[in-house]
């Protein structure tokens, strides 16, 4: 063999494998799109597995509350107090609650939300899906002539996307306290006047933005967590690569989704 | 307990497989079986570990699709319809786990209850009741109605695996290596019940397993699979009287010292 056939060798190695890479990649983005469209195909057609859509709405909802209630008090707390100082050299201290409020409603509290949610929610339903599919009991109900899917995936993605819009809201409501309080005692502002200080900048186009931004998070996390788990194969290491999967993943979209919303919404101001 | 005399139907087929093949990858599992599974009649596939018996059952529930070939199952071929029929040809075919697949997060009464109310139109609570406790003693389990699948023994998990399949009363039960992983005690318990279940709600029945005692208690005919094809299907006397050196092992290593 000629030395130089030796030395394209690894070359031909390393582009076939990228090729190969490449083909995963779109073969992986063709079965996520049909994921989603599958699930607008059952999520809206009866029967309805209300039951379980309201169970799992307790299960992200309330069970996430403590930590959304911690980081939300923590966010709005500790970016007052690192906003203070920069506002103080312009002397402009009073617009403090404006600031916080632009920051907390526009983009904090529907981002941090989505970030905690991702790493518990995403995590969890990745993990719960990914076991059930290694131990069979995914392909049990389906042989059992019921639609898991429909009972799985569907009130999973529904009750993120219910819920995660909820949540943030309430991190922005736990956030203007964090601000109120850190305000309340450098400025001895009373809590009437932070309110109004707080709602006055604010738009009708910031309220729903943020809640758009929500529900799209809130889809794309139920919706990346459950794809990870349903199709998890390889056993228990399946499932803590599902798992994973659905945490990085979820929080990369989320971002690139706060890019581009916040681009669009841009355009209306 | 000794297996009562099946009356089974031989004009009439319940399934039918045809050059069936499939593969994974390189791998061939299956290269071109044929079987017939007669109405009424306990079938045991016996095979070594990754022979291919587990596939052969997930292609006939639909859980997997053939590279060639038709398997016909209550008249209609499972390769060939639709989503909607499939689904509803499912409620007649019984599938018991390996691992018994029980829902975790549910009580042994909410596993059993998930198939009928999602399958049966308009049932009532009351009918929901009997029906759960008609299979939990069918099974003799009735004390479990409100335990957790993972308060239940490797041999409980197996039952109420069983009584959530015959809560649909199928016509067909497909029973993938029912006695794995259990004492021989409750492997007897298993087989007898599998024959209880064969009299009681006339199934047909596939029984995958490579443990020889369940073979020999349950079936009333025994294929063995090697190499991905059947290579001798008869009774158990006569599948084991061969000198073939991939079946005697079988027979030796339960049998003999």
């Amino acid at each position: 063999m000629d030395s130089t056939d030796n030395a394209e060798e690894p070359i031909q190695k390393k582009s076939s494998g990228f090729k190969n890479s490449l083909a995963t990649f779109f073969a992986d983005l063709y079965k996520i799109h049909l994921f989603i469209v599958r699930f607008f195909k059952e999520a809206f057609v009866p029967p309805f597995e209300l039951k379980e859509v309201i169970r799992q709405c307790y299960e992200v909802g309330v069970r996430s509350l403590a930590l959304i209630s911690l980081t939300g008090f923590i966010v709005g707390f500790i970016f007052t107090k690192q906003s203070r100082p920069s506002l103080a050299n312009f002397g402009a201290n009073s617009w403090l609650p404006s600031l916080v409020s632009i920051a907390i409603m526009r983009a904090l509290a529907p981002l941090v939300t989505a970030l905690i949610a991702s790493g518990k929610v995403g995590s969890s339903i990745g993990a719960e899906l990914g076991s059930m599919r290694v131990t069979e009991q995914i392909d049990a109900m389906e042989v059992s002539g019921t639609k898991p899917f429909k009972y799985l995936v569907c009130t999973r993605v529904l009750a993120t996307t219910i819920t995660l819009p909820i949540l943030a809201t309430y991190a922005a409501f736990i956030g203007l306290l964090g601000g109120y309080l850190n305000v309340a005692m450098n400025e001895g502002l009373s809590y009437t006047a932070f309110v109004q200080d707080f709602f006055q900048p604010l738009m009708f186009l910031d309220f729903t933005a943020s809640l758009i931004k929500s529900i799209v998070f809130g889809f794309t996390i139920g919706i990346v967590g459950c794809y990870q788990g349903y199709f998890s194969t390889k056993g228990t290491e399946g499932v803590g690569k599902a798992a994973n999967g659905a945490v990085v993943t979820a929080m990369f979209l989320v971002f690139i989704e706060e890019v581009i919303i916040v681009q669009i919404t841009s355009n209306f101001r | 307990m000794k297996k009562a005399k099946a009356t089974i139907d031989y004009n009439n087929t319940v399934i039918k497989i045809r050059d069936l093949e499939k593969s994974f990858e390189d791998y061939a599992v299956l290269r071109g079986i044929d079987l017939d599974l007669y109405q009424g009649e306990n079938l045991v596939v016996l095979g070594r570990s990754g022979s291919g018996k587990s596939v052969l059952i997930k292609l006939i529930s639909g859980l997997l699709k053939p590279d060639k070939g038709s398997i016909e199952v209550l008249g209609q071929d499972v390769c060939h319809i639709s989503e909607k029929e499939l689904q509803e040809l499912r409620i007649r075919i019984g599938f018991s786990f390996q691992n018994s697949a029980l829902y975790d997060s549910m009580t042994v009464c909410k596993n059993l209850e998930f198939p009928l109310v999602r399958n049966r139109k308009n049932i009532t609570r009351s009918e929901i009741d009997k029906a759960i406790t008609s299979v939990l003693e069918a099974v003799g389990l009735s004390q479990t109605r409100n335990q957790m699948p993972a308060e239940l023994s490797g041999g409980q998990r197996k039952r109420i695996g069983i009584a959530r399949t015959l809560i649909l009363n199928p016509e067909i039960m497909l029973y993938d290596e029912p006695t794995a992983g259990l004492d021989p005690i409750t492997c007897i318990e298993i087989n007898d019940l599998i024959n209880e279940v064969q009299q009681r709600y006339k199934t047909s029945s596939i029984i995958i397993t490579h443990d020889l005692t369940c073979a020999k208690s349950t079936g009333d005919r025994i294929a063995m699979l090697i190499d991905g094809e059947f290579q001798r299907v008869g009774s158990f006397e006569e599948v084991f009287d061969t000198k073939d050196e991939r079946i005697k092992p079988f027979y030796d290593y339960n049998f003999t010292e």
